[in-house]
């Protein structure tokens, strides 16, 4: 749905299950999704449940210290927030307008 | 057994350190089932395969791990735990044996000290506190029973005591707790009536590492 809104031009990568593929989350694959899309404009991550968020927030501290004020975790719902965020983020704008795009909905 | 030329470590850390991970791991694959069935209870499930999967994980990297001094075998246990669990109890789990690690490093904090460092840093990372049905509900107690003990001095064996004693009471008072954090929180008055899983394999975990204190102790 992100590529339909803004094909190519926002780097967006995704990852679900846990260690074994079963239902739950990876802080390897977190971690290794946010260096795929790094980029100095920062990154705007989208969790569904408690877990993810709490795995999210593990997988930020082990990036470099440098990267990890430019990561934010949006506290949005993650197939809306991420179409938000993209969209926003397509143009052009700041991680904190991304971030709060994607969050002033759901407010 | 792994070697570390130039640091060999004193036999009483590698051995307390094998004990850790074999009541650790054995206290947890034996409850992985009554785990989940708590978890099913009010949450999704799946608490005991996520504690079975990271426990395996540290069991497979025994040797390695206890020929490391004990901050670095419990930061290494703690990454283990953040890599393999899969849920949130990783991170939990994670942050506090990373955080008793790094309270470790200078080779005198007292176990009490660690606890407290460790805690600390579970209460950060899950923006939580005793009374909200987790796993703080076991390891607070514990932590202050240990403290009272160790203030007192009281005998090895009676601090243990009143270390389990402070595990089981402080699982059992979640039962009438309403859970605010986690997937439980959902369920709101409905949490109610059911111990939390994240406490019981706290408390399960505080009693493998008090026999485990014990049997290493053992002359």
């Amino acid at each position: 749905m992100v590529r339909q809104m803004v094909g190519r031009e926002v780097r967006v990568a995704h990852c679900g299950g846990n260690p074994e593929g079963g239902l739950g989350t990876n802080v390897a694959a977190i971690k290794h999704c946010i260096e795929q899309v790094y980029g100095p404009k920062g990154v705007a991550v989208l969790v569904d449940l408690g877990g993810a968020e709490t795995n999210s927030e593990m997988a930020i501290e082990m990036l470099p210290k440098e990267w990890q004020a430019n990561i934010v975790v949006c506290s949005a719902p993650v197939v809306e927030g991420a179409v938000m965020a993209a969209t926003e983020a397509a143009g052009g704008s700041s991680l904190a307008k991304v971030r709060a795009t994607a969050e002033e909905m759901f407010r | 057994m792994s070697s570390n030329p130039g640091t060999s470590m004193p036999a009483e850390t590698t051995l307390l350190v094998a004990s850790l991970i074999d009541a650790g791991t054995a206290a947890i694959r034996a409850n992985a089932d009554a785990l989940g069935e708590l978890d099913r209870a009010i949450g999704d499930g799946d608490h005991g395969v996520n504690m079975v999967r990271g426990f395996s994980a540290i069991a497979e990297a025994r040797e390695a791990i206890r020929a490391l001094p004990l901050s670095s075998a419990l930061e290494e246990m703690g990454k283990l735990l953040v890599m393999n669990v899969g849920g949130a109890s990783g991170p939990l789990y994670g942050s506090l044996l990373l955080a008793m690690g790094r309270a470790a490093a200078g080779g005198n904090a007292s176990a009490g000290k660690m606890l407290e460092e460790g805690i600390a840093a579970v209460k950060k990372r899950g923006r939580s506190d005793r009374g909200e049905k987790t796993m703080l509900d076991v390891l607070i107690p514990v932590q202050l029973a240990l403290a009272q003990a160790c203030a007192e001095g009281v005998a090895v064996r009676d601090a243990i005591e009143r270390v389990k004693r402070a595990a089981r009471e402080g699982l059992e008072s979640t039962r009438p707790l309403l859970a605010t954090k986690g997937r439980a929180s959902y369920l709101r008055e409905r949490s109610i009536g059911h111990l939390d899983p994240g406490a019981c394999s706290s408390s399960l975990l505080v009693h493998a590492a008090c026999d485990a204190f014990l049997e290493s102790t053992k002359p």
